[in-house]
């Protein structure tokens, strides 16, 4: 008798296991097909595990905090002036939208106010970034779309505004511009004229991507129609800023949030779009990016004179308290719950950032899309992996 | 026939040598003109300016680059078709370019069925490129090479039927024939000048052009190699030299295509006035002109639009290419009977 080593009795199960299968009836298996961490599409490292039945998506689920860095834990160890420097990478697109919301609840618990030019700089600034960011956008949508082209347009606009942040703050991206009670420099000589140049320059760019993404028909029908949100599920899962102003709410905290910020004293429009597809998502931020050319249009025409910087003491020590700022940030709804005991940094600091929100919409939105659609449903949520994460 | 007699095994080998040539210096300035410099200025940047003047030794650069990398096979590979997969894809490359004339006597062979065997060698690569998929063992590679299957197949139709119309006009398959047959073709009494078959056969051009850009994966038809969703699709388990061969089977290919809907539509090698020795010399240069301005059109959508998505591709095919491919074959057709 011959001896039967495990690995052949092992072998021989498989086989008679597989016949078996195969006997019985024909089965086809999901397959599981996993973006990222490390995928072009998810710029960043998000991951995206999704069940497919041919190209078709069973089920999906999202799987974040491959970047987590544990800011809200950091911010404790802090003291208040050195937070910003954190809180500049969240979302590092737009870095100094993410300072403002938290140095005005600060400034709510320290019942300090900063003076008027200081509110219109900072203002002036926070659409800026929002130009910046969203500017690179509309050219990476396109991108992921399949055009090349106008992701280097993006990239070489979007150059400009990062020019004229840098000569201000002496940042490019992470400006560490705000400061409790005001702002680190007052603007340079000779910046209003160059950024009202610069603002037209946007513009000019807006209306050439919206013929040549928005106006191409190609892109329409890889978008209309793909990924919709409706305005419950979207309200139900959080999303916010222009994801969910694509859907036909009418919420821009901007306006519906009192705030010792200026956007009460400009004359714009918020932008709806009632579909809720991919397309109306980057119809919406199309809009906005030219809004907000027009908003600071109109603050460098009416910023005021006087001092940026309100009286503080040396060594800021903010009461005891609690507060809660949230602002319109680029990605959607983002704010800050500092709870103070008095000492030199937060004792807790919440951070609500918009695209961990938005992103949670995901897994309910690509059941039975396919994977080109996965793609052109993940570049128009748009989100920042950094702004996940935290 | 050459005026030097030869044997026949040298002649071979001169072809053979003038081919193995001719194949990656075609792709090299493709890749160069096209893919480093018209794509840069489109996109308001400069391209490779380092190697040579003006960058255009970046891609000998780049193929010297490749040579030294690691040659990769992933652990899983079915490692014979694996390696088999991009000899394949360069053949039929390869294989184009034996019927294309570059002069009335600059031709590799002269096939009675010329167009008819250029096309169907130009679809040996989609055998290559699913070998590729399926050896690789990654399903980003087996969807990029399902993609392309669907895809070839759905675009090879339009691509014959659009030639029909010209070898209906020529009343030959042979390439060297539809040559011939438009110098001697007459535009509002001007006999002398001859009549490019763009003239008559201008929705065909243009079907041609759709067509061969989707056999090149290029975009708007690129997403058996889509980098936003499938990475690389059937390349990207590929290094080194491996990923070389598939690089220049697609530019050797899209040289090969414009070069072929040159000699289709716009006249080949043959230019007013020029016959015998003169053409011979002066052919390959005209040749080269005509397919530039051809490749120029195919690549100036590539860096224009987005992709389409599979679905909208194989409606696009069936529904629009076809019917009007079988229209335009009808109404040459019932002209070429009625003239």
């Amino acid at each position: 008798m011959t001896a039967v080593t495990d690995r052949q009795r092992l072998a021989y199960v498989n086989t008679q296991a597989s016949e078996a299968r195969v006997n019985v009836e024909l089965q086809t298996e999901d397959m599981t097909l996993n973006l990222g961490p490390q995928h072009p599409a998810t710029h960043g490292t998000l991951r995206v595990v999704a069940k497919l039945d041919g190209e078709q998506v069973v089920d999906a689920d999202v799987v974040c905090g491959y970047m987590h860095r544990g800011y809200e834990k950091l911010t404790e160890v802090r003291t208040y002036p050195q937070v910003t420097t954190l809180i500049n990478r969240i979302d590092w697109l737009s870095s100094f939208a993410n300072e403002v919301p938290f140095i005005l609840a600060a400034e709510k618990l320290m019942e300090i106010e900063a003076p008027p030019r200081a509110q219109y700089i900072r203002t002036l600034f926070f659409e800026m970034a929002r130009i910046a960011n969203i500017g690179l956008f509309l050219g990476e949508m396109a991108l992921q779309v399949g055009a090349l082209t106008p992701a280097f347009y993006a990239f070489r606009d979007r150059e400009f505004v990062l020019n004229q942040i840098e000569a201000a703050t002496g940042g490019r991206f992470h400006p560490n511009y705000d400061r409790l009670g005001g702002l680190k420099d007052d603007l340079p000589k000779g910046w209003i004229a160059e950024t009202q140049a610069v603002m037209k320059r946007i513009r000019e760019f807006c209306d050439e991507l919206e013929g040549l993404v928005a106006g191409n028909i190609i892109f329409e029908r890889r978008c209309r129609g793909v990924g919709v949100i409706p305005a419950e599920i979207g309200k139900a899962f959080g999303v916010s800023g222009a994801n969910i102003r694509a859907s036909g709410v009418d919420w821009d905290l901007r306006r519906d949030e009192a705030s010792p910020l200026v956007w009460k004293d400009l004359d714009w429009k918020v932008w709806t779009h009632p579909d809720g597809d991919s397309f109306a998502r980057y119809w919406v931020r199309l809009q906005e990016v030219r809004e907000s050319t027009f908003m600071v249009d109109q603050m460098l025409e009416g910023l005021p004179a006087g001092s940026i910087q309100a009286k503080v003491p040396r060594i800021i020590k903010v009461p005891a308290g609690e507060a809660w700022v949230h602002t319109e940030n680029p990605l959607g709804e983002m704010g800050f719950y500092i709870v103070s005991q008095g000492g030199l940094g937060p004792f807790r600091c919440k951070i609500r950032s918009a695209s961990f929100n938005n992103v949670s919409v995901l897994p309910w939105l690509l059941k039975g899309t396919y994977v080109p659609d996965i793609i052109t449903i993940l570049a128009s949520l748009y989100f920042i992996l950094g702004d996940i994460d935290r | 026939m050459l005026a030097v007699s030869m044997p026949y095994w040298f002649e071979t080998l001169i072809k053979t040598v003038v081919v193995l040539g001719v194949i990656p210096t075609m792709a090299l300035m493709l890749g160069y003109v096209f893919l480093m410099k018209m794509m840069s200025h489109m996109q308001s940047r400069l391209g490779p300016m380092d190697a040579g003047p003006h960058g255009v030794l970046q891609l000998v650069a780049d193929g010297v680059k490749f040579l030294q990398k690691e040659d990769l096979t992933p652990a899983n590979a079915d490692k014979w078709v694996f390696a088999a997969a991009p000899l394949l894809v360069l053949i039929s490359t390869f294989l184009l370019y034996v019927v294309v004339p570059a002069g009335p006597r600059l031709v590799v062979q002269d096939l009675d069925v010329g167009i008819f065997f250029a096309l169907a060698v130009s679809s040996i690569s989609v055998i290559g490129v699913l070998m590729a998929g399926w050896a690789s063992a990654n399903k980003y590679s087996l969807l990029g090479a399902l993609r392309a299957a669907g895809q070839l197949i759905a675009y090879e139709l339009p691509l014959v039927l659009a030639v029909i119309g010209v070898v209906i006009q020529a009343g030959t398959m042979s390439l060297q024939g539809i040559v011939r047959a438009q110098q001697h073709g007459a535009i509002f009494g001007f006999g002398n000048l001859g009549e490019p078959f763009i003239l008559t056969q201008v929705v065909g051009f243009f079907l041609f052009l759709i067509a061969s850009q989707a056999e090149l994966t290029q975009t708007p038809f690129d997403m058996p190699v889509a980098e936003s969703e499938l990475v690389a699709g059937y390349m990207t388990e590929y290094s080194g030299f491996r990923f070389l061969f598939f690089f220049m089977g697609e530019f050797g290919t899209a040289a090969a295509l414009s070069a072929i809907a040159a000699t289709l539509y716009l006249g080949g090698w043959y230019i007013p006035g020029v016959h015998g020795l003169a053409a011979d010399v002066l052919g390959p240069v005209v040749l080269i002109t005509k397919m530039m301005l051809v490749a120029f059109l195919i690549f100036w959508v590539r860096f224009t639009y987005p992709r389409f998505r599979e679905d909208q591709l194989q409606a696009f095919a069936w529904k629009y290419l076809i019917p009007l491919a079988l229209a335009n074959i009808m109404v040459t057709g019932i002209l070429k009977v009625a003239f």
